[in-house]
């Protein structure tokens, strides 16, 4: 690795300490109280302390963001697949689409909850994050279906290609690139749609992130809040990680590079 | 000789107007004729409508070639990122539902033809432009094409790739039993590519493109090693470029 590339990965790394030991030394200094803002070895000490129960809310809302993402995944190609091989079922269904995609999670979680049963707020969402992840993958989906190189679509046209064949051999081949971004973007969105969905459609029966931010915030203890936020960002930027690592992957076997 | 296809007062009109003739043009069996003309002329169009890729918006298309008997090479090699060489010189045949491993042994033996017996297993990121070209190249060549339609194939390579595949592509055609080889259309902006390949050139008004002259192209085929220095091409390109600068000036 060169002294550039090692600079470039630690610059996050350097950039996040100097901003705990500002965060740190500021409310020292400044003595501010605890309930206001914690100073971060306040957090650390609380998420040691109590990790294991924040580990299992972290286990619960990855779980459901995971549910929400397979579900919007299946559903969101399912749909596309249909538009892409019928022009006025696409005309149709892409108005409801961004329609679904501008409702705010919180103005619809009340009625998905009723729908999904009272007893069971975890469906409730599940159904609410897979909402937020459907659009990214749909719109991706459904733009890759139609982004196979006109003059490949010409030699499918040339040699008679059935419709299966173009879709199974060009198509789906084509779109794979930009499936893997829709999914990379999506898998983001169904860990906000969860936490989101949690704190409007969980009523404490789901034990997610969610409901031990609002629990800690509720009783003022805000170094377990600021613990399970943390918590939270760092199951954020692992599922992006994964994802990212696995489009990564998959784009060099895809290319051959 | 027999005639593949012809445009009988074949015009196209888009949204934008007329891009293309009324023109008259026929392609016969072991025959290449080049269509020159200047950009927006329809040189392209034409070859689609030789391909039965579209319809003409008025006059007639005649093709007696049946649809898996007709290749197409584009201006990009147009290959498939995902796939190896191999699949996709095979492509076509596939297509036309000849089984699996008849159809790759076909294709394996076109890639031998055009020098890449070697890099069958190489992803098209994986090879030079040149390199994917002749790929596209063996990839019409593996169906045994009776009309061979080439559309600006290598204009985005460098000149000495470009002479080399040309002479592949000539050698390719020439090297055939005369009974066997395809009517070419190769469209080209290049009058000496043109002139090099064709027995006839066919050139082009500015869109709608007519016909607004035919050259013949006399020498020897296969051509030979001189032949770009000899006088029947000199004298070829001379007709071809003047008849080509008085089109565009008409």
């Amino acid at each position: 690795m060169t002294t550039g590339l090692a600079l470039r990965r630690l610059a996050p790394l350097a950039l996040f300490l100097a901003l705990l030991a500002v965060w740190e030394g500021a409310c020292r200094a400044l003595q501010v109280p605890a309930y206001f803002l914690p100073a971060p070895s306040a957090i650390w000490s609380d998420l040691l302390a109590g990790w294991r129960l924040i580990l299992g809310s972290a286990a619960v809302t990855f779980g459901m963001a995971l549910a929400a993402l397979l579900i919007a995944s299946i559903v969101a190609c399912a749909v596309a697949l249909a538009v892409s091989l019928n022009s006025l079922l696409d005309d149709a269904v892409r108005p409801l689409a961004v329609a679904l995609q501008v409702t705010p999670v919180v103005a619809i979680a009340p009625q998905v909850s009723i729908w999904a049963g009272l007893a069971h707020p975890e469906r409730a969402v599940i159904a609410l994050a897979a909402v937020v992840a459907f659009f990214p993958i749909f719109s991706g989906a459904a733009t890759g279906l139609k982004s196979a190189d006109p003059d490949l679509e010409r030699l499918f046209d040339l040699y008679g290609a059935s419709p299966l064949k173009r879709l199974l051999r060009l198509r789906i081949p084509a779109a794979t690139p930009f499936l893997l971004e829709a999914h990379k973007v999506a898998a983001g969105l169904a860990v906000v749609g969860a936490v989101v969905a949690e704190f409007v459609a969980g009523s404490g029966q789901t034990q997610g992130l969610a409901w031990r931010i609002m629990e800690a915030s509720n009783r003022l203890r805000t170094a377990e809040e600021f613990a399970a936020l943390a918590v939270l960002a760092a199951l954020g930027l692992l599922f992006h990680g994964a994802m990212q690592a696995f489009e990564a992957a998959a784009l060099k076997f895809w290319s051959g590079r | 000789m027999t005639r593949l296809a012809a445009l009988e007062q074949a015009e196209v009109v888009y949204g934008r107007g007329p891009v293309l003739g009324p023109i008259d043009l026929v392609v016969e069996a072991g025959t290449i004729t080049a269509l020159v003309g200047p950009s927006g002329s329809g040189k392209s169009t034409a070859l689609r409508l030789l391909a039965g890729l579209e319809p003409p918006s008025g006059g007639r298309v005649t093709r007696v070639v049946e649809r898996g008997a007709t290749a197409m090479v584009f201006q990009a090699p147009t290959l498939m990122p995902w796939a190896d060489a191999l699949t996709n010189a095979a492509l076509p045949l596939e297509l036309s539902g000849v089984p699996r491993e008849a159809a790759r042994a076909r294709a394996a033996a076109a890639l031998d033809r055009v020098g890449l017996a070697d890099a069958a297993a190489k992803r098209p990121a994986q090879l030079s432009g040149g390199m994917a070209m002749r790929v596209s190249v063996a990839r019409a060549l593996a169906t045994e094409p009776r009309l061979l339609l080439l559309d600006e194939p290598f204009s985005a390579l460098d000149t000495p790739t470009r002479r080399r595949l040309l002479d592949d592509v000539h050698h390719l055609w020439s090297g055939a039993s005369t009974g066997a080889r395809p009517g070419v259309v190769f469209v080209t902006h290049d009058v000496d590519e043109a002139v090099y390949l064709a027995d006839q050139v066919v050139v082009l008004s500015p869109g709608p493109g007519r016909v607004a002259a035919v050259i013949p192209v006399g020498g020897a085929t296969p051509r030979p090693s001189g032949f770009r220095a000899s006088p029947a091409f000199h004298e070829a390109v001379d007709r071809a470029g003047a008849a080509l600068i008085g089109a565009m000036s008409a």
